[in-house]
């Protein structure tokens, strides 16, 4: 494993006497999308800007490439790509000057502006006005501005929050499409799927502290062992032999459809056993996988959107 | 590397605010149509009327006209920053390898060259109407009423960094700065104010202001008006040193 991008430990940070985020420590690994997740409110964002350098942190270590984010922060502003939450440009600035501008700023510009706004669906839009733009075409120029200085690390503050499934899922390819290039990619959300389809790691924060860090697979696997399997059988007596199973905790009946839930790693092959050998005839069958939506419930018994 | 961005961040933000049809020509438009609407109705018969009048035309006109300049500039500074930062644009152009100061150093530059703009706007509008006859320092004038913008503009700094939000810019900056001019001197001279007032018109910058402005207008030397600019200069220092204390990116 090589060096981690970002390395934070015992980090604290209050507002006034509210304490925001409390000793955090996690690292983000060299090319990896690693996730920050847990509702608004959480220290996502605290966490993010502390580490970008943006806000100064009261107590802990926080190292990025090798930098301090505070004394360092105009060596690190070059190395870094960032994209603010509800962050706006000036109304009435377009496309290229914004592009222009940035590229003015840094030292190495090693992308091509007029390329990356081609790559990111806005060539077209080079000469609109920032306040025309539609959300996703504002995301879009945030990106391109975030990757102008070819950064070797983008930071990315809910960066689909407000957008319609459609462009979040184009958003979704383009941050992959970030990962591919080699870059390391730090993001927050509080959107579960987002943080299950996009990232490799993810550290779930609540209360400004964190509560767990994993890949959104080992989380689930860890957290919530329990499988389901959803079938639809007329058979009557389906259910008692359901019940019959080693490790079923629930079976339930509501006209046609059976809901079985156990744990286990053979818990549905030990219900498929079940079928084929009291021949019940099912006419529909799936298994219902947890989510980190059912983490996140599991770890702080309340859903993210509560 | 501390002056990276700051041309091209000037020139930008200028770019912008012509495109604010509003801004650019209520800050334009105002002081000139002022100055205009005086000459039409006095100029002309300037060479017949009393001394005060006269007085009035040569001096109290085109300094009235220059402090609307300087206001308009620092209200329409406040109202961008408060904007700027409601809207989290500072803090985005913040997040570059912009320095803080460059920053707020572009918005400075804009508005003072507006303020030229303007002012030469109203000198070529107003020949026609006011004598011929009538010496207009232009270039002494630009330079002291360029210092007084720039002083006052730090206050304008100052009073965004109260501003609760972008809706209350305009207003509350009205109201600190306007007030301002009825003390100045340029109603009623500082002398003929009862002592108390007295006492306020000296701290208020805009008296300095109008002393300097009048003054030069007049053909006064430089060397006569050293206060004045040595005040304007202090109130730049007092409120760039206050600012950077409370000055709120978002």
């Amino acid at each position: 494993m090589t060096t981690p991008v970002i390395e934070v430990s015992g980090f604290r940070k209050t507002y006034g006497s509210t304490v925001a985020v409390d000793d955090v420590s996690f690292e983000v690994r060299n090319g990896e999308i690693f996730g920050l997740i847990g509702p608004n409110g959480a220290g996502k964002t605290t966490t993010m800007e502390c580490v970008e350098g943006l806000r100064t942190r009261d107590r802990g270590a926080i190292s990025v490439l090798g930098l301090d984010p505070i004394r360092d922060v105009y060596q690190l502003q070059q190395r870094i790509g960032v994209q603010l939450q509800q962050a706006q440009l000036q109304k009435r600035i377009k496309v290229w000057e914004a592009v222009d501008l940035w590229t003015s700023l840094y030292r190495k510009p090693a992308s091509d502006g007029d390329w990356l706004l081609a790559q990111l669906g806005l060539a077209e839009k080079r000469n609109a006005w920032f306040m025309t733009l539609s959300g996703g075409q504002k995301q879009r120029l945030f990106i391109v501005l975030a990757l102008i200085n070819d950064p070797e690390l983008v930071f990315l503050d809910e960066l689909t929050t407000g957008l319609d499934p459609q462009a979040r899922h184009a958003i979704w390819d383009l941050v992959r499409g970030i990962r591919a290039r080699g870059k390391t990619v730090f993001l927050t959300t509080h959107l579960m799927e987002e943080a299950e389809r996009l990232c490799d790691r993810v550290a779930i924060i609540e209360h400004g502290r964190i509560v767990d860090i994993d890949t959104p697979e080992r989380l689930v696997v860890r957290h919530c062992p329990e499988r389901t399997v959803v079938l639809a059988t007329a058979d009557p007596a389906a259910e008692d032999r359901f019940r019959a199973i080693p490790r079923v905790d629930s079976v339930w009946r509501q006209d046609a459809r059976v809901t079985i839930r156990g744990s286990g790693d053979d818990f549905v092959t030990a219900v498929i056993q079940c079928l084929s050998e009291s021949r019940i005839h099912v006419t529909d069958f799936r298994t219902v996988h947890p989510t980190l939506e059912d983490v996140f419930l599991r770890l702080t018994g309340h859903s993210i959107r509560d | 590397m501390m002056l990276r961005g700051l041309w091209r961040l000037t020139w930008l933000e200028t770019k912008i605010f012509l495109r604010e049809p509003l801004g650019a020509i209520g800050s334009l438009a105002i002081p000139v149509v002022l100055y205009i609407g005086l000459g039409r109705t006095v100029g002309r018969r300037l060479p017949h009327a009393p001394p005060a009048v006269s007085d009035f035309v040569y001096i109290g006109a085109p300094v009235l006209a220059a402090v609307l300049i300087a206001m308009s500039a620092v209200l329409s500074l406040i109202t961008i920053i408060s904007i700027y930062r409601e809207g989290g644009i500072l803090k985005r152009l913040r997040a570059t390898p912009l320095r803080p100061r460059t920053i707020l150093t572009a918005h400075v530059l804009v508005k003072l060259g507006f303020t030229v703009v303007t002012l030469i706007l109203m000198v070529l509008a107003g020949k026609r109407y006011y004598p011929a006859d009538l010496h207009f320092p232009v270039i002494g004038f630009t330079i002291a009423l360029l210092i007084a913008t720039w002083s006052i503009l730090s206050m304008g700094f100052l009073i965004a960094s109260f501003v609760p939000t972008a809706r209350f810019a305009q207003p509350i900056g009205a109201v600190i700065l306007y007030p301002m001019i009825a003390l100045s001197g340029l109603f009623f001279p500082i002398d003929t104010l009862p002592p108390a007032l007295q006492t306020v018109a000296r701290l208020l910058p805009l008296t300095y202001v109008v002393s300097l402005l009048g003054g030069i207008l007049r053909g006064d030397a430089w060397s006569a008006h050293v206060r004045d600019v040595a005040a304007l200069a202090l109130v730049f220092a007092v409120c760039t040193a206050l600012s950077a204390k409370v000055f709120r990116w978002e």
